[in-house]
């Protein structure tokens, strides 16, 4: 017998009775969803950029950001504020100052930002990079995780991911620390 | 080999130090209060996930056949490792059929339950823990206290003192900000130059074949997106039906853990980046046993918070590594015993049983029940432990015997009243990180015969 059939074998002798499984239903909250995401993303270390037009993105990145080092970026519209990654190996973006990307949605009550391989091309991309900077459409916004999973539904990906502000620790004596490993820095602009 | 009781003492014998434990760990436990706070559905979102956790071991055998399916499908490689032993090996055939002797680890407590660390070490192979506090109880040769906050019992200026020995940091330097920088390039060459990585798992689902890995941290993103080859380890209670059931869990975890809304990254594996080869370890060591025992079987629905551990006051007093085992705290102490009675039987006596833990548990489990309950298996076992099992058959003998049970109490009364000293020195175990109490003129008893008739 191999493992796998004594594993499954044991588990079905070893299982209770089928049991309902209780499905939790999220009451409508009525809040601003986007000044909840601003003053959570706060919290978390991030910053959040309420802007009208991408020209103000721009803007603001050029005065941030240009000459500070390598910029990628994967937003149509931005894409001459930076290299589009042409690399197929993850490795070259060692040196990334910032990266561009644009999300999916994103969720008021965390304030995290859904990404998926198709829009990053390089999954490593928002975790190597020093700073990241996201955009996000403000009727793109959903107030909580449920909402967010109705929206991926069964939406194919290879790898997605929630990022809610820059990579932080706080292992050592419980000091917050941002920027343990990722992005020091995330930059959140609601268009 | 020392018990908890004799390991919690040591970790007494420094009392600013037990108390600087005891505070931080309940400031996490304040923080998880307030987030909790914030969402009036708590107590409908923790019974959505026990419940959802409960159906899901009725219906395992089904689960991970579908999990497999999916997941296989999706182009990861699915393996089956019955115990510890089996485990270490499937990961190690891996590595060495890929010719790798090098690798990143990021955050895994089902690794540490199985000490792979020690056993790839002999086999030659270099094993870098990732998470910093993970990183830091490595360089120190030590395994981690708790489960979220691996290396919680560590002052910063003995973190500074490791890195100035092993990342040459400057004497003294003991600045947290300044330690995690210098963490950051150290463990960014090896991200860069390691070939394979290792993470854990914290859901796995069964309709889409994905697996979820919440860090604060992107380090098991930057291990797994930069490897040729990933190695997901994951125990086979991780398994949820479907993906929409992960906004319950992802709204549960980092709440109850440290009291953040979401974990900074919490990442979707379905498939493997173009080029890389991905590998499912599926785990048992002991988990379908534990399923079969009814009374113990709700631990299996853990989600890995640390709650439990953050809110217990014998935790918090006695350090993680008195548990002598890789989960500490309430959790642990019900988990260990499942794997080894004989080894563990200690632990479920290492708890006050106030509940708190039971409380926090954001998947409800019962904790303080099952460890009142696994008491009671070990007494029967004859597991007890010598001192535990005569101090409890003089307590039983005294409790079920009227007369013994007056004259005890009246002797009682008489020596705290009269020679305290008696009773209020080291020899007395129960005096230990108490003061006993002033003793009353009159017990119950002789109150009630003489107030009975009025
Ligand atoms: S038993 Fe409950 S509180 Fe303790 S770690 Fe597991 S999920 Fe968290």
């Amino acid at each position: 017998m191999t493992s796998r059939e004594k594993i499954l074998a044991a588990v079905k002798k070893n299982q209770p009775e089928l049991a309902p499984m209780a499905e939790y239903i999220q009451p409508e909250r009525a809040e601003d969803l986007v000044a909840k995401f601003a003053i959570v993303l706060d919290g978390i270390g991030g910053k959040a950029v309420m802007v009208q037009r991408m020209e103000e993105i721009r803007q603001h990145l050029q005065e941030h950001w240009l000459g500070k080092g390598r910029i990628v970026s994967m937003v149509p519209e931005l894409r001459d504020l930076g290299e589009q990654p042409s690399e197929v190996d993850p490795h070259q973006f060692e040196n990334v100052e910032l990266a561009i990307l644009p999300a999916h949605f994103a969720v008021a009550e965390n304030s995290a930002v859904w990404v998926t391989e198709e829009l990053l091309q390089q999954r490593v991309l928002p975790f190597i990079t020093q700073n990241l900077a996201v955009i996000v459409r403000r009727e793109r916004l959903v107030a909580t995780m449920h909402h967010a999973y109705e929206l991926i539904g069964n939406g194919d990906y290879g790898f997605g991911t929630f990022i809610a502000g820059p990579s932080k620790t706080a292992d050592i004596e419980q000091s917050l620390v941002l920027g343990a490993h990722g992005s020091k820095s995330m930059t959140v602009f609601l268009l | 080999m020392k018990n908890h009781a004799q390991l919690s003492q040591e970790f007494n014998a420094n009392e600013p130090r037990v108390n600087w434990h005891d505070e931080t760990l309940w400031w996490v436990r304040q923080k998880r209060d307030k987030a909790a706070n914030t969402l009036p559905e708590w107590e409908q979102l923790r019974e959505a996930a026990s419940s959802i956790k409960y159906h899901t071991l009725s219906n395992l055998n089904d689960y991970l056949q579908q999990f497999e399916a999916n997941a296989e499908q999706n182009g990861v490689t699915v393996h089956w490792a019955a115990d510890a032993k089996e485990h270490n090996e499937i990961v190690h055939r891996i590595l060495a059929a890929e010719g790798v002797n090098r690798i990143v680890k990021s955050k895994s407590m089902l690794t540490e339950e199985c000490h792979l660390n020690p056993y790839l070490a002999e086999k030659g192979i270099d094993v870098i823990d990732t998470d910093l506090g993970e990183r830091i109880v490595q360089l120190a040769d030590e395994p981690p206290s708790h489960i979220v906050l691996p290396c919680i019992h560590k002052k910063k200026e003995e973190i500074g003192e490791l890195f100035h020995e092993h990342l040459g940091t400057a004497k003294g330097e003991a600045d947290p900000q300044v330690l995690t920088a210098a963490a950051r390039v150290h463990l960014r060459e090896k991200f860069l130059t390691r070939r394979a990585a290792i993470t854990g798992v914290n859901f796995a689902i069964a309709e889409t074949g994905e697996f979820v890995v919440c860090t604060n941290e992107g380090n098991a993103d930057m291990g797994a997106h930069l490897a040729d080859v990933h190695i997901a380890c994951m125990g086979i209670e991780k398994l949820i039906p479907q993906r929409r059931h992960l906004s319950i869990y992802l709204r549960l975890l980092a709440r109850s853990a440290t009291g953040q809304p979401v974990t900074t990254y919490s990442s979707h594996f379905r498939r493997p980046r173009a080029g890389q080869q991905m590998h499912i370890v599926l785990v048992d060591n002991g988990r379908s046993t534990q399923l079969g025992r009814e009374e113990f079987r709700n631990s299996l629905k853990c989600i890995r918070c640390g709650a439990c551990m953050n809110t217990c006051p014998v935790y918090r007093r006695s350090g993680g590594h008195s548990y002598h085992t890789a989960i500490a705290g309430p959790i642990g102490a019900i988990l260990a015993p499942n794997l080894d009675m004989k080894q563990y039987a200690d632990l479920p006596f290492a708890s006050t049983l106030c509940g708190s833990c039971s409380n926090v548990c954001p998947v409800k489990i019962d904790i303080h029940d099952q460890l009142y309950k696994w008491r009671q298996v070990l007494m029967k076992d004859g597991q007890g432990g010598a001192a535990k099992g005569l101090s409890m058959k003089a307590m039983n003998f005294t409790l079920s015997s009227p007369g013994v049970y007056r004259t005890a109490g009246k002797a009682g009364r008489w020596f705290l009243r009269n020679v305290p000293f008696v009773v209020n020195n080291p020899l007395n175990p129960w005096y230990k990180q108490r003061d006993m109490p002033e003793a009353p003129k009159q017990s119950f008893g002789e109150w009630y015969q003489q107030n009975r008739k009025k």
